[in-house]
């Protein structure tokens, strides 16, 4: 799809979720809850003890996977499956360069998979619930947050094209 | 007419019903993410190389479109934006953490959202990826203690650009579409430039 098209489209569903719920968009929030539940489930004090993960736990009234972001991210998996059977992209594959190897291109997805966390732990937010919705709503934070987004990935982006081409 | 929107925040539905307008909102979402391309490593990461930048592009059109559409139903009076929730400014943390969290991208390959998309369409390194956010949480929760005092470092307040730089909002708004107009033109330019040059 035309890449300003898919934006229009992209924008449109931020805008209906401003105007429905009053929130935006967001990704990382939804892996938070999970961890916050699994941690709760195998370590109840130790979970209660963390604040970071307590946070997410609320006052224990009702399940972290109660969570709007985790629903919204379900959401997320089954869209983009129906677009892409409907396209004839889905396939089990994985993406890489043709210079380096399967195994290498997977640890270096678990690698950047951490790294994101880390960030978007540290940052409140990730791509989504940051750059696009903070974006749209002329959020101080997230448009420093942003412009660090793109220097740390032009900065490294170098050092890594041996995995992509 | 009245101002009605947040429909959440007016009482239309309750928290319940919100949970399913999320699954809808994310079936939008992952559906425009994958249209877009984004279910792919490769496409996602040319941005960071200049021969694609379709991140660029679709991340611009839907800030603009989004912030435009606030906007306009805000000055009609039928959204008020005031109970539209912005995430905390916490400055330090949010500029360290941008950084972290870009080099991940161009080191993984996606972002959380665009992790999601690949794995449902079948991308293993999508799919570990997703593992590897879990693992970096995991860890960013336990190291929480140490990491405390630099996560709340900052003022904690919600700011916007128009309220810290003493605009008016729709002087910004007006700036963001220039600038953005601006980006596509030259992201257009440094395509041809670097496809031309090859890969």
């Amino acid at each position: 799809m035309n890449p300003y098209l898919a934006g229009i489209g992209l924008g449109l569903v931020l805008l209906a979720a401003f105007v429905l719920v009053g929130r935006g968009l967001g990704a990382s929030g939804a892996f938070n809850a999970i961890i916050a539940w699994a941690v709760n489930l195998m370590a109840p004090e130790h979970a209660r003890s963390n604040e970071f993960i307590a946070g997410y736990l609320g006052d224990g009234s009702s399940s972290p996977l109660k969570s709007w972001l985790l629903f919204e991210v379900v959401g997320v998996f089954a869209g983009a499956m129906v677009s892409g059977l409907l396209a004839g992209r889905a396939k089990v594959t994985t993406e890489k360069g043709p210079r380096v190897s399967v195994r290498t291109r997977l640890a270096m997805a678990f690698a950047g998979g951490v790294l994101m966390a880390f960030g978007a732990a540290l940052a409140r937010g990730c791509t989504s619930g940051q750059a696009l919705t903070g974006g749209a709503l002329l959020n101080l934070g997230s448009w420093a947050f942003m412009m660090m987004v793109f220097a740390g990935a032009y900065a490294v982006a170098y050092f890594v094209r041996w995995q992509w081409r | 007419m009245a101002m009605m929107a947040p429909l959440l925040k007016y009482g239309v539905f309750g928290d319940e019903a919100s949970l399913v307008v999320a699954f809808l909102i994310g079936i939008g979402f992952g559906f425009f993410l994958e249209r877009a391309g984004f279910g792919s490593a490769r496409k996602l990461v040319s941005q960071f190389y200049l021969n694609d930048l379709a991140v660029f592009k679709v991340m611009f059109t839907a800030i603009v479109t989004a912030m435009l559409g606030v906007t306009y139903l805000g000055w009609l009076g039928w959204l008020d934006l005031s109970l539209v929730y912005l995430v905390p400014t916490y400055l330090m943390p949010q500029v360290v953490g941008g950084l972290i969290l870009g080099v991940g991208f161009v080191v993984g390959g996606y972002c959380p959202g665009t992790s999601v998309a690949a794995t449902a369409t079948g991308r293993v390194d999508g799919l570990i990826y997703v593992l590897g956010i879990f693992a970096g949480m995991f860890a960013f929760a336990e190291l929480y203690p140490l990491l405390k005092g630099f996560y709340l470092s900052g003022s904690g307040e919600a700011m916007t650009l128009p309220g810290t730089f003493g605009l008016p909002y729709g002087v910004v708004v007006f700036a963001v579409v220039l600038m953005a107009v601006g980006g596509f033109y030259g992201a257009g330019l440094l395509e041809k430039k670097f496809a031309a040059a090859g890969e």
